[in-house]
């Protein structure tokens, strides 16, 4: 056993009046994975950015190799080695991938900017990360894993010795996660301290060699992984037994009526001639690898996109091809960006609730009493964590963003519920919870589509699922079929439409 | 769950430290009317105050469309030679229409009619470069500014354009009269200004126009055009500017190449020291209306004092926007 590299020890944080962390302990050692995990809002990315130095603690000591220091910003924690990935994106967005990597340490030979060198050393560390994403690409042509990946490659591409990742695999499909798995292995044996926070409790177990818990901004526990299983880790992350994470699948009558019939849909550049349909009271999941076009599909569905073929008509035989025409037909979509599509996080919560269907509160003139009433009940209804209804988004923890989006969604009372990665950064106990919200939605008569990447999510929630591969719908599965295997062949290719057969 | 007393507190820190965010330009306002007071007793006359006030009103009039533009993340530079062409094109309208033998009401009627709807279209105009041309708005509204201030050279043939004295003497009051000695520019102004206050933070479109400004893409993905919303926020600068211009016309009954110069960077001006951000996203219609009133009192009071040079008069307003633009920065980066 090596002794700590970075430890917290009585760390407490306010923001004002509203206390956020008190008096918690937290330790990595030197070659280990330290998992953090805890309900939304709990706190983890708070106590990171404090042992970051992105932020500074209203009380507590931090001890770097067991030695009291004051990290005043997050460049004396880099000095140190301490590098951390942040759960929202911190890339220049017009600048270029290796820029990115090099940001604040650019390679100078002569008093210029060595772009060529920057430019090697940042293919051979993507290349480290199986990552296909090229040096010179603008951040803001990537798609949001490949963003991730450019995060983490930044990272590791500085001298670290703790390496704290807030929710990496967020973002990442399984394959990218394996790869990001892989690297931290090697990490850990050379002696990096790695703290990984996650929701992904399966992946806790996987990569982790010791976890904590917090709750309510209090620790609550440190165990070794190998000594407990993810429901227990979830237990004590709730405080209480986890009852069966999925509803039962209560699949719509067999005659009920199509709600939503696409046909032929091609998006240029991104999806060829899909064509699905979507019943009353059905969950249709899709699934498929990043880059698979399920997105530019389901944008280009509600007109968010442009589409050179195809054919969408709703339920009651009108068209849709404008976004216009799907909020009329009942259909909403939330966006897989909350940040750059989703809310504006600059502003309080209200105008953000109320931004997608403010024709409800007013023709002209927004009722703005109206507003602030619904901000209240969908903070109760959602278990929006937020210290104040006033305070900006941004400073709501991710999940409890998420739970906002949602909410702003669900605002148009939809009866189309179209949900691209709905439980991205989402504690467990609220997954269960919007697992049975989707669920009694559809009972209750409305239908829905899910994107997501994980898998188990799919196969627990979906009544069939729609499996496409780059750009292309190569099968459908409905009931026994589907299962994580038959789900990765059509998605690679092994099964199904256009199979390297 | 944090309990109530904390919520409560906490709400009203948070209000607290906006308010004072929100209270900077007018602190900023009534710190300069006591040092005009001091400095100079004439400073606080009616007579004075009303004068100022008066002045204001054009760039006034015009800030508060510029807040709208400034708040989607826009600007609009033509309007200053907007102005000019506008009142050049009013007064060679009236001039035409006297000898028909209208009465002269109708005359100036007419006039209007002619700025206002010359106003919106050049605003359309730039609206429909900038969201269907997908040029930036400084590039369009540079290139207009050019062009309007050329057009009012050409009909003034590089001389002065002149409304007749007939007009003329019947128009004057609307600049130099009023009720109750407030004169009818500054009721202009007051009405324009809480028309503004009201579209921008009560109606949908004012929301519109603040999400849009925050972030374009988020206002995309909620159902909203953003197209639409920036066309009719610069449609609505070119009416601010043509009741600018209706206001300004009777005040020297002329047009020339150098009429209005610089109001556009005087309106921008007042947009910034009253605490709209710059990038958009937030607009602030009473602090621009101080920040009005600010430029067009530190002017006054130079002219009152004649302790400074009047010719330093930019340089103060300069550093005042650098200042104001700090005391907002430092007052956001605040934990
Ligand atoms: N700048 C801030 N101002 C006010 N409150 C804040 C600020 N930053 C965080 N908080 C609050 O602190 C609490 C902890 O937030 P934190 O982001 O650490 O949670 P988390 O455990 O990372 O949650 P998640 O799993 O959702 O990411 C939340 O209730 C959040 O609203
Ligand atoms: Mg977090």
């Amino acid at each position: 056993m090596s002794a700590s590299v970075l430890a917290g020890q009585g760390i407490a944080k306010s923001f004002g009046p509203v206390q956020v962390l008190f008096g918690v302990d937290f330790a990595v050692r030197a070659g280990e994975v330290h998992a953090l995990v805890g309900e939304n809002g709990a706190g983890k990315s708070t106590l990171m950015k404090i042992l970051g130095g992105y932020q500074p603690a209203s009380a507590g000591t931090i001890l770097v190799d067991g030695k009291p220091v004051s990290l005043r910003d997050s460049e004396i924690a880099e000095r140190l080695g301490i590098v951390m990935i942040h759960q929202e994106f911190n890339l220049a967005e017009t600048m270029t991938v290796a820029e990115n990597i090099f940001l604040g340490r650019e390679i100078v030979r002569h008093c210029f900017i060595d772009r060529e060198a920057m430019r090697r050393a940042s293919v051979k560390v993507l290349a480290e990360l199986e990552c296909v994403v090229d040096s010179d690409a603008r951040i803001s042509e990537l798609s949001v894993s490949e963003k991730q990946m450019v995060e983490i490659a930044k990272a590791v591409s500085r001298d670290v010795r703790v390496l704290i990742m807030d929710e990496p695999t967020a973002v990442l499909t399984g394959a990218e996660t394996e790869v990001l798995f892989r690297l931290i292995r090697r990490l850990r044996s050379q002696g990096v301290g790695v703290v990984y926070i996650s929701h992904k409790l399966n992946e806790v177990k996987a990569i982790s060699d010791r976890v904590t818990v917090l709750r309510d901004g209090r620790f609550i526990a440190t165990e070794a992984t190998a000594a407990v299983t993810p429901d227990d880790i979830a237990r004590l992350m709730v405080g209480r037994d986890m009852s069966d994470m999925y509803p039962l699948h209560h699949l719509p009558p067999d005659d009920a009526p199509v709600v939503l019939a696409v046909d032929g849909l091609t998006v240029p550049g991104w999806v060829e001639r899909a064509s699905f349909e979507l019943r009353r009271g059905e969950i249709l999941g899709f699934a498929g690898l990043i880059g698979a076009g399920r997105t530019e599909l389901m944008e280009g569905v509600v007109g968010l996109r442009s589409r050179s073929a195809g054919q969408v008509t709703a339920g009651n035989g009108r068209s849709i091809r404008s976004y216009d025409d799907a909020i009329a037909a009942g259909v909403a979509y939330l966006t897989e960006d909350r940040k750059k599509r989703g809310l504006l996080v600059d502003k309080p919560l209200t105008p953000n609730l109320t931004l997608l269907a403010l024709g409800r509160y007013g023709k002209i003139f927004i009722d703005l009493a109206a507003e602030r009433a619904a901000t209240a009940k969908a903070i109760d209804t959602y278990q929006i964590k937020a210290g104040d209804i006033d305070m900006k988004v941004s400073s709501l923890s991710g999940g409890n963003q998420q739970k906002l989006l949602l909410a702003k969604t669900m605002q148009v009372e939809p009866k189309i519920l179209i949900v691209d990665e709905p439980t991205r950064g989402i504690d467990v106990g609220t997954k269960h919870q919007i697992y049975l919200f989707l669920d009694e939605f559809a009972q209750g008569g409305g239908s829905v589509i899910v994107i997501s990447s994980e898998m188990p999510e799919l196969i627990g929630l979906a009544h069939r699922v729609v499996v496409m591969r780059e750009g292309r719908v190569t099968g459908t599965l409905a009931g026994a079929e589907i299962d994580e295997t038959n789900i990765v062949r059509y998605a690679t290719g092994l099964s199904g439409v256009g199979a390297d057969a | 769950m944090p309990d109530t007393s904390h919520a409560a507190n906490r709400a009203s820190s948070a209000r607290r430290r906006a308010d004072f965010k929100a209270l900077g330009p007018f602190i900023a306002l009534a710190a300069l009317i006591v040092l005009g007071a001091v400095v100079n007793p004439v400073f606080l006359t009616p007579g004075n105050l009303i004068n100022v006030l008066t002045r204001t009103a054009f760039t006034g009039v015009i800030a508060i469309g510029g807040t709208f533009i400034i708040t989607t993340g826009g600007i609009d530079l033509s309007v200053g030679a907007l102005a000019a062409f506008v009142s050049g094109v009013m007064i060679i309208v009236m001039n035409a229409l006297t000898p028909e033998g209208l009465p002269p009401l109708m005359v100036v009627l007419l006039g209007t009619l002619t700025v206002m709807v010359i106003g919106a279209l050049a605003g359309l105009v730039n609206g429909l470069l900038i969201t269907r041309g997908r040029i930036e708005p400084f590039i369009v509204t540079l290139g207009t500014m050019g062009i309007f201030r050329s057009l009012v050279t050409y009909l003034a043939d590089g001389g002065t354009l002149s409304l007749n004295s007939q007009i003329r003497s019947f128009y004057r009051p609307v600049y130099y009269s009023g009720v109750l000695g407030i004169t009818y520019p500054i009721i202009v102004f007051a009405l324009v200004s809480v028309i503004g206050a009201i579209v921008l933070y009560r109606t949908r479109y004012g929301r519109y126009v603040t999400a849009t400004g925050a972030n374009e893409e988020v206002a995309r993905y909620s159902a909203i055009h953003v197209d639409r919303i920036k066309l009719a926020a610069y449609a609505l600068q070119g009416l601010c500017v043509g009741l600018a211009v209706f206001l300004y016309v009777p005040r020297l009954g002329s047009a020339s190449a150098t009429t209005g110069l610089g109001w556009e960077l005087e309106a921008i001006a007042a947009v910034i020291i009253g605490g709209t951000l710059m990038k958009g996203g937030s607009g602030r219609i009473w602090g621009t209306v101080s920040g009005a009133i600010i430029l067009a009192s530190i002017d006054n009071i130079l002219n009152l004092t004649g302790a400074i040079s009047v010719y330093l008069n930019s340089a103060i307003q300069g550093c005042i926007i650098i200042v104001a633009v700090l005391v907002q920065r430092d007052a956001k980066s605040r934990p």
